[in-house]
């Protein structure tokens, strides 16, 4: 089996969001980055896949030079070779179009991404390379079997989960519990040294829209403490002041 | 011109946030609005999507359509572009609509936006504001065809319930066994309970309850107050709350009227996930909890005292 998975190079949880250049560009001083955690999921399971039936692990990621440590990363948690396409990735359409360039022709049984990056939140990466490539996506996958060459599939709906059953190949957006997060190890992080990155051109694609500017939510305003013997004067607050009741 | 809804159900029962795509279209004022209802659903439902704005309903009733197969859902919508002529595709947030938004795109060579959260600027060209980093900032961006598919979230327009009713128009696109790979084998859903992404407002509760048995009192204020039940992330990993009410970066974001948050610290992960509601309270024994930073109402002090006294309280409100 031949699995893709492609990661995104995001500002850790925990970051804090700011821009510059009159709001065009992300701040990244002082931002550490890590893999998506969704992407991370992917990685962890196609890893387990890997290792309970046999498969061969390719990451993607449409990034510049600086992503490198997060693929090694995802290389020493147990992919077996990795594909930089070197472009800024200006949009999900555009990071889409080079995904599904790298991917047709290539004969990957599963394509897996996180259900959403953690920047742009756009959940449709899947979806489009879906489109492009003419095959079936899922996404909101949180438990993915492989049985010779169908899948068995849980995916979270409003909720619940729905189960479903589709033959690779496919892409897959997914998400917890689907697998445990891996940390890789010393013998992972050594090994991932010597596995191949291969740089790769973008192709070109028009583009569908244009960036104006970023903005932050407005500063929250202050808190107001009450009494816990009061839980009278909390629900006439929310009734009255806050009018949500 | 005409602007088409992608409507979604539940249990037959036109979801709330699919209504509010509706309003969100008519608001658009971009000619007719035709609210595309797939699958199985209650006559009255659709005919009911004229107060929210809809001039018409067209009806896809193929059976297959009852599952939410992303595939068929863009090859409907993209057929229902072309045979109404349309030019703005409009859906609201689900477990399939970023997708379903992004299939159709490409299909119908439009550009696409999800997490819309307010009505386009359409002074000079058409330009979005879409949520970013969960909820932590935005972008304003231009959708450059002629076509243009968004998905909006909660929030994104004001309700709206006037107008009559709506005439509904059977409609049966071309679909091909491609656009049904997924087999859909089953389901495992709580029923007739408020939905977590509908919740005009949730109780949610963290690890500071110790325990699932106490789940009781969350439940009993959830009750009072009509909301829904949420919970933090370790709470669905330990398995005292069903995955689907977790809440935050890696789980449901939600954005209710008003959340209330019992024992959870407010890590900046769970707060990411409902930092788009309108008011929060936060019930905490520690009053250094990071959550406070986030709230509009605070209370310090011990869950199993607080909770029982505020649902009192709001009984005695209700009453
Ligand atoms: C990549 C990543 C993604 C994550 N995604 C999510 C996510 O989506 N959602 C999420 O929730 N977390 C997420 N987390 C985990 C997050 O960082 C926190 O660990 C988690 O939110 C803490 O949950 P908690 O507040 O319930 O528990 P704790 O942090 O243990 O807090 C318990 C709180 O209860 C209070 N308390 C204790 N007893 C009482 C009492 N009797 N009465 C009142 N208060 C009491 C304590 O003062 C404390 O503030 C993520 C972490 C990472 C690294
Ligand atoms: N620059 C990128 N490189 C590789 N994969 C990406 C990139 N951006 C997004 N993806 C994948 O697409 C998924 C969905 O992203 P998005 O549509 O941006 O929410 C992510 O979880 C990744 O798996």
């Amino acid at each position: 089996m031949k699995i893709l998975v492609c990661i995104t190079h995001v500002p850790d949880t925990t970051s804090r969001i700011a821009f510059t250049d009159g709001d065009t560009k992300f701040d990244s001083n002082g931002v550490q980055y890590i893999i998506g955690p969704y992407d991370d999921y992917a990685v962890a399971r196609a890893v387990e896949l890997k290792e309970s039936q046999g498969a061969t692990i390719t990451v993607v990621n449409v990034g510049r030079v600086e992503t490198e440590p997060t693929i090694r990363k995802a290389l020493a948690i147990g992919a077996d070779d990795a594909i930089r396409i070197n472009a800024e990735p200006e949009d999900s359409y555009f990071v889409a179009k080079q995904i599904a360039n790298v991917a047709k022709d290539s004969g990957y049984d599963l394509i897996l991404m996180g259900r959403e990056s953690i920047d742009f939140n756009g959940g449709v990466v899947h979806g489009i390379v879906g489109e492009l490539l003419e095959i079936p996506s899922v996404s909101s996958v949180m438990k993915l079997d492989i049985d010779g060459n169908v899948a068995k599939i849980a995916r979270e709906i409003e909720g619940g989960k729905e189960y479903i059953e589709l033959e690779m190949p496919f892409v897959a957006g997914c998400q917890e519990p689907i697998a445990e997060w891996k940390i890789p190890n010393m013998r992972g992080i050594m090994t991932a040294r010597s596995k191949p990155l291969n740089v790769v051109d973008p192709v070109d694609t028009d583009h569908l829209d244009k960036l104006v500017r970023f903005e932050l939510p407005p500063p929250k305003g202050d808190i107001k403490m009450i009494d816990p013997e009061h839980m009278e004067e909390l629900v006439s607050l929310l009734k009255n002041e806050a009018k949500v009741l | 011109m005409s602007v088409i809804v992608f409507v979604e159900h539940d249990e037959g029962r036109i979801k709330k946030s699919s209504k509010e795509a509706v309003c969100y279209a008519a608001a658009l004022n971009s000619g007719d609005v035709i609210a595309l209802v797939c699958g199985n659903t209650e006559q009255k439902e659709m005919e009911l999507l004229g107060q929210n704005g809809a001039n018409r309903v067209l009806h896809a009733t193929e059976s297959r359509l009852d599952h939410g197969d992303i595939q068929a859902y863009a090859s409907v919508i993209s057929q229902a572009m072309d045979k109404e002529n349309a030019n703005i595709v409009v859906l609201a947030k689900s477990s399939v609509s970023d997708a379903v938004a992004a299939r159709t795109a490409i299909k119908a060579d439009a550009s696409f936006a999800t997490n819309v959260t307010e009505l386009p600027d359409t002074a000079d060209g058409f330009k979005v504001k879409r949520s970013i980093f969960t909820g932590n900032a935005f972008a304003w961006v231009e959708l450059l065809k002629a076509r243009k598919v968004i998905c909006i979230s909660k929030n994104a327009v004001i309700y709206k319930e006037e107008g009559g009713s709506a005439g509904v128009i059977d409609f049966s696109p071309v679909l091909t066994d491609n656009d049904f790979k997924s087999n859909v084998t089953g389901r495992d859903k709580a029923t007739g309970k408020v939905l977590l992404p509908e919740a005009e407002i949730i109780v949610s509760g963290g690890r500071g309850l110790k325990g699932p048995e106490n789940w009781g009192m969350i439940e009993d204020l959830a009750e009072a107050l009509g909301a829904a039940t949420g919970c933090s992330k370790p709470v669905s990993d330990l398995e005292w709350r069903p995955h689907h009410e977790h809440v935050g970066q890696t789980g449901v974001k939600v954005s209710p009227n008003l959340y209330i948050a019992v024992g959870i610290s407010g890590a900046i992960q769970h707060l990411a996930g409902v930092n788009s509601s309108k008011v929060i309270v936060v019930i905490n024994k520690d009053p250094e909890a990071p959550f406070f930073n986030a709230a509009d109402y605070g209370v310090v002090g011990d869950a199993f005292e607080v909770v029982p006294k505020l649902t009192e309280a709001v009984k005695a409100m209700r009453s």
